[in-house]
């Protein structure tokens, strides 16, 4: 016998009321339910960091939070950072440094990251680090990230 | 894996989350932050018939500096505390130790309250809380209650909030003036939990000497432990290297056994907590003599 709760939340700027069994987690009612699956799940206990999503502009973990949680709530996920066609900086700094190889991480770096400038616009390099740490990425070392990270504040400031 | 089924509720109020945890007599699961509880429930380590969510109940979140110290609502996002400008420039213990606390990603959901009632014995939180005589609000069907850091804390996993009260506030005094702090723990990997570490507080006297000390391990027993033995040889003796040695060296003496994982063995965990108690010391006195 499964619970269901009525919730209603905006993603992406978009507002969406849905039934959803409550342990159901965020990230597979994100995936499921909207088919945003640019979102995607890795470890499922909140330590690889692919899920992570902004809940109310902080980055959070979308694989340990229920949906019912985010009733309410302000999200915005990795497809809500283009602007149509055109990358979002981060995005095209990524692109540009090399920041991915296979990409199955890269959403979750990118919502942290973007979550980081949006309040710095000149992080430390320990912060950047500190940002970094909550997510794993098997295929770079990092090293292109960092870099994207710095070219991504650049684009950013000239923008 | 997913979680598997169980009931949910957001009570309004404080009477009507007791309520539901007298009604649900043991079988309830409080949910605050969510940070140890959902991957309890995805891995179906945990499997609670009722899962209470506190989120819509009012005034539980907020950091207030009331003159010695700051009183903090259990629901209270770790994160809030760190970014608190209050909080980094009247209580760097705190800050830092906030920072060890796993990843940004977790600390932007994971609560004071959440974390100090789920009570692992390598958290920060909990060995701060010993190492400040924190005290800790309690709300239960009977009312309210304060309990003290040193009676919270009972075993792996458990403290001595009852079935169903709900930890409501914690109470972190400030140090006085003259006295340092140290909070260090080694982890095979940064935002992991540590395998071991150490608090350290010294305060000094007017004639330069250790008026008082916390010295609080954790990651090395079933609950964060005071190394009282320890304190007792630094207290009224010049605060010097070769001292910071022996006292360091009772602390991990005392300590029984830690435990042995695929993390690290028991002779390990009590080595890094001797080693980590000098560094700690040391760097705690330094900063006595700075303030």
């Amino acid at each position: 016998m499964s619970v269901t709760r009525r919730i209603a939340l905006t993603v992406n700027g978009e507002r969406h009321e849905a039934d959803v069994e409550v342990r159901k987690t965020l990230v597979d009612f994100l995936r499921g339910d909207l088919a945003l699956t640019g979102t995607h799940v890795g470890c499922e206990h909140g330590v690889c960091g692919a899920c992570t999503v902004l809940w109310n502009g902080r980055a959070v973990r979308s694989c340990i939070m229920l949906a019912v949680q985010a009733d309410g709530a302000e999200l915005k996920t990795v497809e809500g950072l283009a602007d149509g066609a055109t990358l979002h900086p981060i995005q095209q700094a990524f692109l540009e440094k090399h920041g991915l190889q296979c990409g199955f991480c890269t959403p979750g770096f990118l919502m942290s990251i973007y979550e980081l400038l949006t309040r710095d616009s000149a992080p430390s390099d320990e912060d950047i680090t500190d940002t970094l740490g909550g997510h794993i990425c098997r295929c770079t070392g990092y090293q292109t990230i960092v870099e994207a990270v710095h070219l991504a504040v650049e684009k950013m400031r000239t923008k | 894996m997913k979680p598997p089924l169980f009931d949910y509720a957001t009570p309004a109020t404080l009477a009507e989350a007791t309520a539901l945890l007298v009604h649900y007599d043991g079988e309830a699961k409080l949910l605050s932050g969510g940070q140890s509880l959902v991957p309890l429930l995805n891995m179906r380590l945990a499997r609670p018939a009722m899962v209470v969510d506190l989120a819509r109940i009012p005034d539980l979140d907020y950091v207030r500096a009331d003159g010695d110290g700051f009183a903090i609502g259990g629901m209270t996002r770790q994160r809030s505390v760190e970014m608190s400008a209050e909080v980094r420039a009247q209580h760097p213990l705190l800050f830092a130790g906030m920072q060890l606390i796993a990843h940004p990603q977790n600390r932007n959901q994971g609560t004071v309250g959440g974390s100090l009632a789920h009570a692992d014995p390598a958290a920060e939180l909990p060995a701060m809380a010993l190492a400040l005589d924190a005290t800790f609000q309690a709300t239960g069907p009977d009312g309210v209650r304060t309990i003290t850091a040193a009676d919270f804390f009972l075993t792996y996993l458990t403290t001595s909030l009852e079935p169903a009260e709900i930890l409501t506030a914690v109470r972190f005094p400030t140090l006085p003036a003259r006295t340092g702090w140290s909070i260090l723990e080694v982890a095979r990997r940064h935002g992991d939990f540590g395998l071991a570490g150490v608090v350290a507080i010294v305060g000094l006297g007017a004639d330069g000497r250790v008026a008082s000390t916390r010295l609080v391990l954790f990651g090395v027993g079933a609950t964060p432990i005071r190394a009282q033995g320890a304190e007792g040889l630094l207290v009224g003796h010049t605060a010097e290297p070769a001292l910071f040695a022996d006292v360091a060296t009772r602390a991990a003496a005392d300590l029984d056994e830690p435990l042995t994982d695929v993390h690290a063995s028991a002779d390990y965990r009590r080595d890094l907590a001797r080693v980590l108690s000098v560094r700690a010391l040391t760097e705690a006195t330094t900063r006595a003599r700075a303030a």
